[in-house]
């Protein structure tokens, strides 16, 4: 016995392994290298085909959504995972009846059928071909389709895209200051973004606490983890004398142990924060929502402080000296140590507040939404130059317009590719980015 | 101490010793090289030759350009405009790699051992034209293994030179300063160059090395190489120097025998009006713009 | 009650598995972009995402034979690598590590775009590619093995093709290692400039060492989905950072460094992740559910990435004065 159960490849025994596999689901996550939830792939081991799919909304995956197949040899529901994703292993190539039960969908919204004809699109039928795999995704939408004109779809995506730009400038700008000052690329940049987030969901949602006060109080925790970040880790690492490339190592184990104590403690599914899909904020004004707007504005006033800060305040002009120059800075007096804690709290602050936006722009909040946008956020800093805070904010804008505007021209499941391919080809010409010095990339 | 009175090699150039003055064998010619940093000129020379077969000091004050210079000249920086030659062949625009495979070798300022080879491994490495060093070729050591025990003797017979034979299994990280100048020396002769560049071989060293480098620098001439050396330690300049550059603000403002140019007024004006504060940031003014502010800052504070 | 045997038992078969070779294929590659050369390659990922969509869409879609296949997944990484390579490996080392890692997403993006979704079974991922590969396999059916290394023929075979490829990428590497070719290429780790200085085209070994790392990372990605189905969410950013743990571990300018790191990294986390969810369920971490037991393997390799990192930057098995890292 003990030699099958330490076996669960062997076909001898299928229903011990089976058993054996729920009970050792870890274990099997381990092996397949992705941490999959067990529910949402179902009887793929003793099947030899599959049907599966991803329900997702306007790009972003529903968890959570219930998805029964039945047909030849087969009868098993699965929940989608935190990616949206669901698979149900099937014995025959025949036809299988799938269906999305709509009641576990967000509240307001259905699947839709893009045709018009049928009047129960939760249902469809799915064959398996000769790959052996067939996909079976569901359209899913608010009730009717969008029919803007392609003028005013140019619009929206403008503003949508500008949004977005403005809070991966909030984010960029912590990333870029703190690189400046200190050398460090911070792959960790991406825990402090969604530590806002969460912040504000576990005091604004969990202990429902009002959302002024939420946000206020997730603020001051952003700031205080940026000055725990470099108090605990970053400046006796500094002391230490530890490189700059083994420093980036160090950020990257610590952006994915951070990562995955959130998902510990808030799960791997997405939350929202209070009054995020709420519709009674919308707009007739482009397709904007009050909360959109409010986001814009907020990240304006607060980059238009932190310009101020950096041009007219003593503080401010220390932190471009030293990031300019610090053995020149450190000569002419100024306290590199103090002005490298200063800029940490602030990129806490600042990328904090990016997370909350950051929140109720996709909308939702999920353990790994700050790893989401870090790339982007690298490919703005280093499209505006690295280490220069105002090549930051136009690398942003530029990144954010071109992320939304691109989905007009393609698929929205690739807007991200056309952000990334810019970064590189920005590179490729002009490597110290729009604003950058040339002398700096040697 | 060792070789007392080094043999001076005289009659390098031809009429009145000037800036720019032509040479009866000159190695390098160089023509209207300019290289500036956003506003700064570093470096804006009309004409220079350095003489073969002789030991050429480069000198100036800090910020003079002379490290940017050699980093033209070896193709480790580009310049605005300018033109030179290397044994007759133009070499401008050419990568630093090519113009170390003809001949030319340099060393630099902040010493650059391989910390984590060994002593050999750095000598070896230095040797041109290895066709083990070719990515196909180097799966078959019996391809190589001849040539790579020929590479060997050579290296420790130079290693044995400067003295390092005992070291040559330690990791280079774990020499002294002086230790790791003296190799990185020896690596350059391996790959049996016309015309070396030292860049500062003097800092930074012990001075009970300094004697030895000296004599070794000597030596170089001796077997035929033409030396070209970046130093401020005016005693070891006029001591082994054949010729002297003088360079001020990115020019050259004077040229001579070591004994004659010291006395030129240039030379004097040069050290005196030179600026010694430029070492702490490059030569960019752009980047020193928020200190500036700062200081204004205070200017403002103080009048208030 | 726990049963130690069997926890035991499932650790002990990551010591063969095929998922373990893979890795340490990865990290033998990885070795020698960042350990021996030090490029900071964050787009191992990529390449191997690129070997295995290479095989299976070369067989699936232009019904390729395995060896035909394999060709394609690695003169896919070439390309890849000289994509990469020719815009960045004249940049500073960490303008490379952006590019990699987000040329690696460009990569992963689009295998699960529904654009393509004809050739790559977009986020579905492909199956059924093994048929050629099954067909070479001259161990007759049946099931052998002792205690818990029992496997079917297929099985076998994909375990002795894996390690076979990580026995001679480990021969390639120590023998390259100990000839001029890797003189010049530590060279370059150490200061690109002084080689350069030494008449070596510092850009074309960079370019050679990144193609030779990627040609191992592609051949590791094909050993990843020989046994399973290839899926593009298995390509993601952390697949590139668990490699960089396994080099860590072992050392990361060794040979055999990535071999033993990869077969540590997953017995042991293998071990403690069966403890962790054994453990739970007999009620002895009451705080926990069995899903946050699921975390805590992840949480304990980014802090163990950190832990070497700064305090014993050589690995376990590395020499403490080969500490190989780019300064």
């Amino acid at each position: 016995m003990a030699h099958a159960a330490t076996t669960p490849t062997s076909r001898r025994w299928p229903r011990l392994v089976a058993t054996l596999l729920a009970v050792l689901f870890a274990a099997v996550a381990l092996l397949s290298a992705s941490p999959a939830h067990a529910t949402s792939q179902v009887g793929l081991d003793d099947n030899e085909f599959q049907v599966s799919g991803i329900v997702r909304l306007d790009g972003e995956p529903l968890e959570g959504v219930r998805i029964t197949v039945e047909g030849p040899g087969q009868s098993a529901e699965a929940i989608t995972n935190a990616e949206g994703r669901w698979a149900i292993g099937v014995p025959e190539r025949e036809t299988y009846t799938v269906t999305l039960d709509e009641s576990t969908l967000p509240e307001g919204i259905a699947v839709i059928d893009e045709s018009g004809e049928n009047p129960t699109p939760n249902i469809r039928e799915a064959t398996v071909g000769p790959s052996g795999n067939v996909p079976s995704n569901f359209f899913i939408g608010e009730g009717q389709r969008n029919t803007t004109s392609v003028g005013g779809q140019i619009v929206d995506r403008f503003f949508l895209g500008l949004n977005f730009g403005l809070l991966l400038a909030l984010v960029a700008i912590g990333l870029s200051l703190v690189f400046g000052t200190t050398g460090l690329s911070n792959f960790a940049h991406a825990e402090l973004v969604a530590f806002g987030a969460i912040m504000v969901l576990v005091f604004g949602v969990f202990l429902e606490f009002p959302l002024p006060l939420a946000i206020l109080i997730a603020l001051i925790l952003s700031m205080a983890m940026g000055w725990a970040n470099d108090a605990a880790l970053w400046k006796p690492l500094r002391k230490r004398g530890v490189g700059l490339i083994p420093m980036m190592i160090v950020s990257i184990g610590l952006s994915l142990a951070g990562r995955y104590i959130y998902q510990f403690f808030i799960g791997g599914e997405t939350r929202q924060l209070p009054f995020a899909t709420s519709t009674q904020f919308s707009t007739d004004f482009f397709g904007l929502s009050w909360i959109d707007i409010a986001s814009m504005l907020i990240s304006i006033v607060v980059l238009l402080a932190v310009a101020y800060f950096l041009l007219r305040t003593r503080l401010g002009k220390a932190t471009r000296a030293v990031s300019d120059n610090p053995a020149l800075a450190a000569a002419s007096g100024i306290d590199v140590d103090r002005v490298i804690r200063i800029v940490w709290v602030m990129a806490g602050g600042l990328a904090g507040l990016g997370g909350i936006l950051w929140g109720y722009f996709r909308p939702g909040v999920s353990w790994d939404m700050g790893f989401q946008i870090l790339l982007l956020t690298f490919a703005a800093v280093v499209l505006g130059g690295l280490g220069t805070a105002f090549g930051a904010l136009i690398g942003s804008i530029i990144v954010g317009l071109f992320v939304e505007m691109s989905t007009l021209v393609i698929a929205a499941d690739m807007k991200y590719v056309g952000a990334l391919v810019v970064l590189i080809v920005v590179l490729l010409l002009r490597p110290q980015g729009l604003l950058g010095r040339k002398e700096r990339i040697g | 101490m060792p070789s007392s009175t080094p043999q001076k090699t005289t009659g390098l150039h031809v009429g009145e010793p000037a800036p720019g003055v032509k040479k009866v064998d000159p190695i390098i010619v160089a023509d209207h090289i300019k290289r500036s940093f956003g506003g700064l000129t570093a470096v804006d020379v009309a004409h220079l030759e350095i003489p073969r077969g002789a030991i050429t000091a480069l000198i100036g004050p800090n910020g003079a350009g002379k490290t940017t210079l050699f980093n033209l000249l070896t193709g480790f920086d580009k310049p605005d405009t300018g033109d030179w030659a290397f044994d007759g062949k133009k070499i401008a625009g050419v990568p630093a790699f090519k113009v170390a495979r003809g001949g030319q070798v340099r060393t630099f300022q902040l010493t650059k051992a391989l910390g984590l080879l060994t002593v050999l491994d750095n000598m070896k490495l230095g040797a041109k034209g290895q066709s083990g060093e070719s990515l196909a070729k180097a799966l078959f050591p019996w391809i190589w293994r001849k040539e790579e025990q020929e590479i060997e003797a050579r290296a420790l017979d130079l290693l044995q030179r400067f003295k390092l034979d005992a070291k040559k299994d330690d990791y280079a990280a774990s020499l002294s300063g002086g230790q790791r100048k003296l190799l990185e020396m020896a690596r350059a002769l391996m790959s049996q160059p016309q015309l070396v560049m030292l860049d500062e071989p003097m800092a930074g060293v012990n001075p009970a090395l300094t004697q030895s480098l000296l004599d070794h620098i000597l030596d170089l001439k001796k077997e035929g190489m033409t030396v070209l050396f970046v130093e401020h330690d005016m005693h070891m300049v006029r001591h082994i120097a054949d010729w002297v550059v003088v360079m001020a603000e990115g020019k050259v403002v004077a040229e001579g025998d070591p004994h004659e140019v010291m006395k030129d007024p240039a030379v004097i004006d040069a050290y005196l009006g030179s600026h010694h504060d430029e070492d702490l940031g490059e030569l960019d003014p752009s980047i020193t713009e928020a200190v500036k502010e700062l200081a204004d800052d205070d200017a403002d504070d103080v009048k208030h | 009650m726990i049963d130690w045997i069997q926890l035991l038992g499932n650790a002990a078969q990551q010591i063969l598995s095929p998922v373990t070779a893979a890795y340490a294929l990865a990290a033998l590659g990885l070795a020698i972009h960042f350990g021996y050369t030090g490029l900071l390659n964050f787009g191992q990922a990529g390449f191997m995402a690129l070997g295995a969509y290479g095989y299976a869409i070369s067989t699936l879609t232009f019904g390729f034979p395995w060896w035909a296949a394999i060709l394609v997944g690695i003169g896919v990484s070439i390309i890849f690598a000289l994509i990469l390579g020719v815009p960045t490996l004249r940049l500073r080392a960490d303008y490379l590590a952006i590019v990699t890692i987000a040329a690696a997403e460009i990569a992963r993006l689009m295998f699960t775009t529904n654009t393509f979704v004809e050739y790559t079974g977009s986020a579905n991922g492909l199956q059924g590619y093994k048929g050629s590969f099954e067909d070479v396999n001259p161990i007759p059916a049946g099931t052998y093995g002792v205690g818990p290394f029992t496997y079917n023929e297929y099985d076998w075979w994909v375990r002795i093709f894996g390690w076979g490829l990580v026995i001679v990428a480990a021969l390639i590497t120590w023998r390259l290692m100990k000839s001029p070719w890797g003189r010049v290429i530590k060279g370059i780790r150490e200061d690109e400039d002084a080689v350069r200085a030494l008449g070596k085209n510092v850009y074309f070994y960079k370019m050679q060492a990144l193609i030779l790392g990627g040609v191992f990372g592609s051949l590791a990605g094909m050993v990843f989905v020989l046994p399973r189905a290839v899926v593009p969410s298995n390509f993601q950013p952390t697949l590139t950072f668990f490699i960089y743990a396994i080099l860590l571990l072992g050392g990361a300018a060794t040979v055999l460094g990535p071999i033993i790191g990869a077969i540590v990294f997953w017995v042991s986390l293998s071990f403690f992740s069966g403890f962790v969810a054994r453990a739970v369920e007999v009620g002895w971490l009451p705080f926990m559910s069995t899903v946050q037991a699921g975390q805590l393997q992840f949480i304990l390799v980014g802090v163990v990435i950190m832990l070497l990192v700064i305090f014993r930057p050589q690995g376990i098995f590395g020499n403490k004065k080969e500490l190989a890292f780019v300064k």
